[in-house]
């Protein structure tokens, strides 16, 4: 893994305040942190690798399991919430059998919950990948999560 | 290159456009209009004009917020008044290309409106329209109308004249004519911006930072997204009028990373800038440098606090810490900071470009200029909006809102997201103002405007506030960690039918302790959402903790599903569709609901042929049913 991260390492050297940018450039590369590459990230800044985790943990970008195929994000910030977002989300968590932030055995689905895309007068929403679908209703959320199986 | 210059070449470059014999269309291509089909809509519109040869200008616009009708497009034809259509799809795309470029009909019918100069019979004025009517648009001045990634765009709009104004006078002066605008903090606090720049322009130090919060966390809020994608140049602007006013030499945008399309038209719009010398060193020849770094936020509702945003800059977790030292004082590494909102910074560009005197004739005597909002949940027309200060929310809910969708009722508006409070139907005709709305017990906030109606419950949605504040306590502070949490166990227990007499007495308790007991403003503002239902709506917290009766039927515990046996026609649908198998009745026998089996997902009612309209959702009160299934009377 050395080699494989001294890329994406190496525009960091000699900047200040970076190890949040270096830890979104390893989940990119990744799509999540493993260890080896948090104990890389360790060295190369040289700090304890549990100041790392201390900062990883704390913000909910990061994640330390690798992502399902796809990513289904469900919204339920407060417009979501208000037209329904609850209900969505529980369809998708029948569809999928799985709860809010776990992956499928399969590894082809990862749920998460994310308080707001900013897409509020959409509501509600979910974004699968990178594609937003706006005013969810139950039956076409399922219908769409078949459309990716 | 002079600014003047660069302003020429801006206005050569529009005019040559302008004076084209090429159609020019306008797609609204923001987050917003992305989701409801915007994408489709330029491509059929590239593919429909290749196909008929028709050689016309297609440009990625903002978001104008009217979120309801996107996707949005504005079609000008040489010598002809600018049009805007709603609710675009690639079929009405074919139409208007064939009917309106090809032919000359504008097609009134699926016109909104026509923007700027010139009529056309049969279309009414753009911002004519009943929920433009009240707005004044300066924050949000181009969105809709520019490409956000053309600089030129921007500069014959008279974008950077601002900065170039600024550059001409003093620092100090430029304070004294924010101060004159009287612009006061759209983060929420609203705090006056001048004194926050004199602070920081009177610390020493020649290393100073200038931070443009863009860590748009309040669930409900998409104002900030709007300004980024749609106008991202006015940010940018806005932060060198801030930066040469407060001596910053560094500079930061500290955006969530949920906003892609924000991030990328930032880093577009910086090149730009960089290559016409309005980024880096010596800018526009004038000796004042200023370096600005993007700064991807990772997903903490805390950052959005000034000392917890400081601190993932530095690549820290984000926790506040107490104030003073504040920000100007010792902020980043340090070094004296100032740290403005996206909305404050888009208004000082536009203040400097057009005079305080200008901006300051909207609003009210305290609260100077315009607040955009994101206008959403049950009304009609959902969108964002930009309004004088000082309007009523009536006029914001019923006039530029339309009134709450499928003509319910309506229960509450909640400002200012989970540090703001509830109104109820009785403080409708309150003046948005800053003071106004903290005397109601809520706050400005950010812009966050959410409506509910009477399927809100209002307990469940306070409940709904916590959950994610509680979420999003950073854990510093014990009142606030373990308060909020004392507070989210009550209301859930409260919404499951298990509420006590003493409850509400608590929630005052741990509201008031959590508020007193937090460093940051999270912890501080946390309990609004509770301690206003309490003071508007403690009829429904009572119904549920005496009566146990949920009034907007929502909280599950509480409603109990039954079928009329005078309108059941036995068709067996319902039964059917049971997840549980909790119906019993065959074909032509009226049906009955097990509850105790019965889960209470609704299944039955969604259903349910609407022409028989059988199923009932109550709370509270019991439905006198047949033990067993009976044979449907046909009379009926």
């Amino acid at each position: 893994m050395g080699s494989e991260l001294s890329g994406v390492l190496v525009p960091f050297q000699g900047e200040k305040g970076t190890l949040i940018p270096i830890l979104q450039a390893v989940q990119a590369k990744f799509g999540y942190l493993p260890e080896e590459a948090v104990f890389e990230v360790a060295r190369f800044l040289d700090m304890p690798a549990s100041e790392i985790y201390g900062v990883a943990t704390f913000y909910s970008q990061f994640r330390f399991t690798p992502p399902g195929k796809h990513t289904v994000k469900v919204c339920l910030g407060t417009a979501c919430y208000v037209r329904g977002g609850a209900q969505i989300m529980e369809a998708i968590e029948t569809e999928l059998g799985i709860k809010a932030g776990e992956t499928t055995p399969d590894m082809q689905f990862g749920l998460e919950r994310v308080a707001c895309f900013g897409c509020c007068a959409l509501a509600p929403v979910i974004v699968i990948d990178d594609t937003v679908y706006s005013k969810m209703t139950p039956g076409k959320a399922k219908e769409i999560i078949s459309s990716y199986k | 290159m002079s600014f003047l210059e660069i302003q020429d070449r801006a206005k050569r470059k529009w005019s040559e456009l302008e004076r084209g014999s090429k159609p020019r269309i306008l797609v609204g291509t923001a987050t917003c209009g992305r989701s409801a089909g915007a994408m489709e809509v330029l491509e059929a519109f590239e593919e429909e004009l290749r196909k008929r040869n028709i050689d016309a200008v297609v440009m990625q616009v903002g978001c104008v917020g009217l979120c309801f009708l996107e996707p949005i497009v504005d079609i000008i034809k040489p010598g002809k008044p600018r049009i805007c259509y709603g609710e675009v799809t690639p079929e009405i795309v074919s139409e208007l290309v064939r009917d309106y470029l090809v032919e000359d009909n504008p097609r009134p019918d699926l016109a909104l409106g026509t923007v700027g100069e010139g009529m056309l019979e049969g279309i009414p004025r753009f911002f004519d329209l009943p929920m433009l009517k009240s707005q004044v648009r300066i924050v949000l001045r181009n969105c809709g109308s520019l490409d956000p990634e053309d600089i030129d765009q921007y500069i014959v709009c008279g974008g950077y004249s601002g900065i170039a104004r600024a550059l001409e006078i003093s620092p100090e002066e430029v304070i004294e004519e924010i101060k004159k605008s009287g612009l006061r903090g759209r983060g929420g606090a609203g705090f006056p911006t001048w004194l926050k720049w004199q602070f920081c322009n009177k610390a020493p130090g020649e290393e100073k930072y200038l931070v443009c919060n863009a860590d748009e966390g309040d669930p409900g809020a998409f104002m900030n997204r709007s300004v980024l994608e749609g106008d991202p140049h006015a940010v940018l602007e806005g932060m060198l009028i801030a930066a040469y006013a407060t001596g910053a030499t560094h500079g930061y945008i500290y955006c969530r990373a949920e906003y892609p399309l924000a991030l990328k038209r930032l880093d577009i719009a910086m090149r730009k800038m960089k290559e016409y010398g309005l980024l880096g060193e010596n800018i526009l020849g004038t000796g004042f440098n200023f370096d600005l770094k993007i700064k991807e936020g990772a997903g903490a509702f805390v950052c959005g606090e000034e000392t917890a945003l400081m601190a993932s800059i530095e690549g820290k977790r984000g926790m506040p810490r107490p104030r003073p030292p504040f920000p100007a004082q010792a902020g980043i590494w340090g070094k004296p900071t100032n740290i403005n909102n996206v909305e404050t910074i888009a208004t000082v560009a536009a203040i400097m470009q057009k005079g305080a005197g200008w901006y300051a004739q909207y609003g009210t005597e305290k609260s100077k200029g315009t607040k955009t909002f994101a206008l959403a949940g049950k009304v009609k027309r959902t969108g964002l909006i930009e309004v004088p200060l000082g309007i009523t929310l009536r006029e914001i809910v019923y006039d530029i809102g339309g009134g709450i969708a499928d003509d319910r009722e309506f229960k509450a508006v909640q400002t200012g997201g989970p540090s703001g409070g509830c109104l109820s139907a009785e403080q409708l005709d309150l003046p948005v103002d800053y003071e106004t709305l903290a005397q109601a017990g809520s706050i400005m906030g950010s812009g966050g405007m959410i409506v509910a109606d009477e399927n809100t419950c209002i307990v469940d949605f306070t409940r709904f506030f916590l959950t994610f504040t509680q979420a999003e306590s950073c854990g510093k502070c014990v009142p606030c960690r373990v308060g909020t949490r004392q507070m989210l166990d009550i209301l859930d227990r409260i919404t499951r039918g298990e509420g006590r007499e003493e409850d509400i007495d608590k929630l005052y308790q741990l509201a008031e302790t959590v508020r007193d007991g937090s460093l940051c403003a999270l912890g501080g503002t946390a309990p609004n959402p509770v301690l206003t239902t309490l003071r508007y709506f403690l009829d429904e917290y009572e119904a549920h903790i005496k009566q146990k009766r949920c009034p907007a039927l929502v909280c599950k515990e509480l409603i109990s599903y039954y079928i009329d046996p005078d309108k059941c026609q036995g068709c067996m649908i319902c039964a059917r569709n049971c997840p549980v198998e909790a119906i019993r009745g065959g074909k032509r026998m009226v049906h009955i609901i097990d509850q105790e089996k019965c889960i209470k997902c609704g299944n039955c009612l969604d259903v349910c042929p609407p022409r028989f309209g059988a199923v009932r959702k109550v709370s509270g009160e019991k439905f006198e049913v047949p033990d067993e299934p009976t044979p449907v009377v046909s009379a009926k």
